[in-house]
């Protein structure tokens, strides 16, 4: 106890990072991946070729690349300079898009074909016959898969540790020079992850019951 | 006795008008299975056509053609005058001109009955949702089932659904309204309260075609009966003369088939 105690200023920092990472990139990690998800069930070919590049490069690459890339390869880009936090942020949300995507597409599925076709029925073009009618039923199928890609992103931040990124996964490393036990300051932060996800948890189980669709 | 045989136009002494829905030469494939040979249909303003057939005969997907959720090989199919156009916004348009209503209801699962039926006059139409939402309480009042307004689509019988779709293609103020088999998937206990809103429709001046296997219906609403086998369309005749007095071997022998039990 005294390991927290006497670091909480550590271990404060540490988190609020973690959760700042996580909300953000969240964020846009749904909102670029409904965009990919809704390509890739898209009529229009050119744009299910983008998605399912996207989804086949950005998934297929390890997370460690992905922010390689931002960290040390955008800088000599040329293009306006973004700090450690930013850019992690970035590759947090390109990297976690290419899953919602594909978990959305598996819900879009599950959706009857009916839903779609009365929608255009009355008049809605594709677009609207997606966010309006078929996108709100298939997220609904898919919160348990949705949520556990959300968990992992959660765990997956502390990966931008190793990018110069004061979060959660660095506070072992700051502790170790004040000398404190290793093993002890892992299982606070472990303790912290695993009420962040059962936090998580629970926002899942609020959600399935409150859209829970009968047919 | 006048045959409709070979029809050509309305039995009236005004000079034809336009027809409302033309269906011209219309041809589709599944796969070998030539599903739609040669349709010719014209339905006019207020008519209301009945289509019946043996299932496979293509009359539902002649239905469906007619808001092109089927597309067609060949021929062209016209509303109002308009050519139906390809995917796109104006196909969009042109649809919202179209009701239709489908066998298995497809009410918009996730939203309340009172949002299935204002979602199109305010995404579509750009009606205020005030105005949306007095229009369909009036629309749901007319097919009995107002007091579940706030309810879910789950919640309601097979026979409250399809009523609540009849409301929800009413509400983009149609020209003409399909109806593919929407009895069928129902309890034989509810099938009347959805054909009393049909025929009350029908009796309003509403033009219709109706794909279905209810011959009570034909016989009290219709004005025309189009029989369809193997993609064509066999006969057409006026209700009456086409129950007693069939003149293809297919529509006897169909007909043989329905009246024994």
């Amino acid at each position: 106890m005294s390991t927290l105690l006497n670091n909480l200023d550590v271990f404060t920092t540490g988190f609020r990072t973690t959760i700042i990472l996580f909300l953000v990139s969240g964020f846009f990690a749904l909102l670029i991946g409904t965009v990919v998800g809704a390509m890739r069930v898209s009529p229009i070919p050119a744009l299910r070729a983008f998605g399912t590049l996207y989804v086949n490069i950005v998934r297929n690459t390890p997370l460690t690349l992905v922010l390689f890339f931002f960290a040390f390869g955008y800088p000599k880009l040329g293009l306006p300079e973004i700090d450690f936090t930013v850019s992690a942020i970035v590759g947090l949300s390109l990297y976690t898009a290419s899953y919602v995507a594909e978990v959305l597409r598996s819900g879009v599925n599950t959706v009857p074909v009916g839903q779609a076709e009365a929608a255009r029925a009355i008049g809605l073009p594709f677009s609207q016959t997606l966010t309006l009618v078929v996108l709100p039923q298939a997220f609904r199928s898919v919160l348990p898969p949705l949520f556990s890609v959300l968990i992992a992103l959660l765990k997956n931040t502390t990966v931008a540790a190793g990018f110069s990124v004061y979060e959660a996964g660095a506070i072992r490393a700051y502790l170790a020079e004040r000398g404190e036990p290793a093993l002890v300051v892992l299982l606070w932060v472990a303790f912290f992850f695993v009420v962040l996800v059962l936090i998580l948890a629970q926002l899942q189980r609020y959600f399935e019951k409150k859209w829970k669709v009968a047919r | 006795m006048k045959r409709y045989l070979g029809y050509i136009g309305p039995m009236t002494t005004e000079a034809p008008s336009a027809p409302l829905v033309s269906v011209q030469g219309v041809n589709k494939h599944y796969g070998q299975l030539h599903v739609l040979k040669d349709i010719n249909l014209d339905v006019r303003k207020g008519e209301v056509v009945v289509v019946i057939g043996p299932s496979g005969s293509g009359k539902s997907t002649l239905c469906r053609a007619i808001n092109r959720l089927e597309t067609i090989e060949s021929g062209a199919i016209y509303i109002d005058g308009k050519k139906l156009p390809e995917e796109g916004k104006e196909l969009a348009r042109l649809r919202a001109d179209v009701g239709m209503v489908f066998q298995s209801f497809n009410l918009f699962a996730h939203k309340t009955i009172l949002e299935n039926v204002t979602l199109g006059p305010i995404k579509v139409k750009g009606v205020n949702k005030a105005t949306a939402e007095k229009e369909a309480m009036s629309l749901l009042q007319r097919v009995g089932v107002e007091h579940q307004a706030p309810k879910l689509p789950a919640q309601l019988s097979g026979g409250q659904q399809q009523r609540v779709a009849i409301a929800r293609a009413l509400a983009m103020k149609p020209k003409v309204m399909l109806f593919d088999e929407p009895t069928s998937a129902l309890d034989p206990e509810m099938i009347n309260e959805v054909l009393d809103v049909m025929v009350e429709l029908a009796r309003e001046g509403m033009t219709m075609i109706v794909v279905t296997h209810e011959m009570g219906f034909a016989r009290k609403a219709a004005d025309r009966v189009v029989f369809m086998a193997d993609g064509q369309i066999v006969e057409q005749a006026a209700p009456e003369e086409f129950f007693t007095n069939p003149q293809s071997s297919r529509a006897k022998d169909f007909l043989s088939k329905l009246l024994t039990h």
